[in-house]
């Protein structure tokens, strides 16, 4: 029954990933990241990935910690840790959350500290669900590895 | 008399000029030569790693550094040293460098690389989130090759083989066409590619700026315009 495993972890995943296109959450860069997944890079997806949630989280952090200083005013900072979160989500297909950037971006461009405090927590919120699937979606590959490895006991 | 030559244009290290050699005015290496390597500068660590895979996977060899300067000093161009030569001793077919990078910008890496008489016949390929056409212009004026918006994707690197100093392969004489087509090449004039300023190339060699499979020149068109390349988004 561990081939029907494989097939239905595959399964699986194929459906999330749909799930995640036709949210917009993933867009084809994606696809192109797993394109360059092979067997002399096996994890690429996911280490690329990994790399680009410790930089969210410190980019959040930072992005956090000058709009709730009560003496911010700083919006040229702010616009230069968007650029960086949006070029690095746009690099792994992150769609949603590049778009969340951006109009974050436009509501520090007008130094719109409340429209740029509402932007944050979208795009906390945002940032979260693609990495909660992400992680999801990355178990399911692992299983399916792991399923695809054990061999049928040998019949003497 | 038969055989197989690979006839390539790139800048003569002292690896290449032991075993180049002069026939008709082209340097001849042994066919079978190196993979090209690229130099690659991004300031993003994410970026660095995707391009440092796309790279690979298209059979570069890779150099990935994360700022203008790092890229100045790889080469030995950096102020601060006297040397003139890349130290590590690799040559470099290529540099692709993001435009926004914090301290040197990739604009500003483009224009020291094109002034400094050791470096600028490199081929130089912008990358840039932003896809603003003063900007793509400004880099293309400067001797930029190409200028891609991203994301970077495998087919925008495979385009990077159009702009390396070209191998031509020709064949033996029996292969009559091919090497017949190949010589027109040389005679006529360089299908422009490109928009990359030719002041460097002065010598009385014409630069065999040609795609590998083409076996007749043609007359540059709007499609091998770079601009028509550009990935054309909607600004935001």
């Amino acid at each position: 029954m561990l081939g029907l495993g494989v097939d239905r972890l595959r399964a699986d995943m194929n459906r999330l990933l749909a799930l995640l296109f036709h949210q917009g959450v993933l867009d084809e860069q994606f696809l192109q990241l797993q394109q360059l997944q092979d067997e002399s890079s096996p994890n690429f997806v996911s280490e690329v990935v990994n790399i680009y949630f410790h930089e969210s989280e410190k980019l959040l952090r930072n992005l956090r910690g000058l709009l709730m200083d009560k003496e911010f005013s700083d919006y040229k900072k702010i616009g230069i840790h968007l650029n960086q979160f949006m070029g690095s989500s746009s690099s792994i297909g992150a769609k949603r959350v590049r778009n969340v950037c951006v109009a974050f971006r436009a509501a520090s461009e007008q130094n719109n500290r409340a429209g740029c405090l509402r932007a944050l927590e979208l795009l906390e919120h945002e940032y979260c669900y693609l990495k909660n699937k992400l992680h999801e979606l990355f178990h399911i590959e692992q299983q399916r590895v792991l399923a695809a490895g054990v061999r049928y006991p040998m019949q003497h | 008399m038969e055989r197989n030559v690979v006839v390539s244009r790139r800048r003569k290290t002292e690896t290449t000029a032991a075993t180049a050699a002069k026939i008709d005015g082209f340097d001849v290496l042994p066919a079978g030569s190196e993979e090209a390597h690229v130099l690659a500068v991004d300031d993003s660590l994410v970026d660095r790693k995707v391009i440092e895979r796309l790279l690979k996977i298209s059979s570069f060899k890779v150099t990935a550094v994360d700022s203008g300067r790092r890229a100045l000093q790889f080469l030995g161009l950096d102020e601060e040293k006297t040397s003139s030569v890349g130290f590590d001793g690799l040559k470099v077919d290529l540099i692709i460098t993001d435009y926004c990078m914090p301290g040197m910008t990739g604009y500003e890496l483009l224009k020291k690389i094109k002034e400094s008489s050791n470096f600028r016949e490199i081929p130089v390929v912008i990358m840039s989130s932003e896809n603003i056409l003063t900007r793509i212009d400004r880099c293309l004026e400067e001797g930029a090759e190409d200028f891609i918006v991203k994301p970077v994707k495998l087919a925008d690197v495979k385009r990077l083989k159009d702009y390396m100093m070209r191998e031509v392969r020709i064949e033996s004489e029996s292969n009559m066409n091919k090497r017949k087509s190949c010589c027109d090449l040389t005679e006529s004039e360089p299908s422009i590619s490109s928009s990359s300023s030719s002041s460097s190339s002065s010598s009385s060699e014409s630069p065999l700026r040609t795609p590998i499979s083409s076996s007749a020149p043609s007359s540059p068109t709007p499609l091998d315009s770079p601009i028509r390349r550009l990935k054309m988004t909607p600004t935001e």
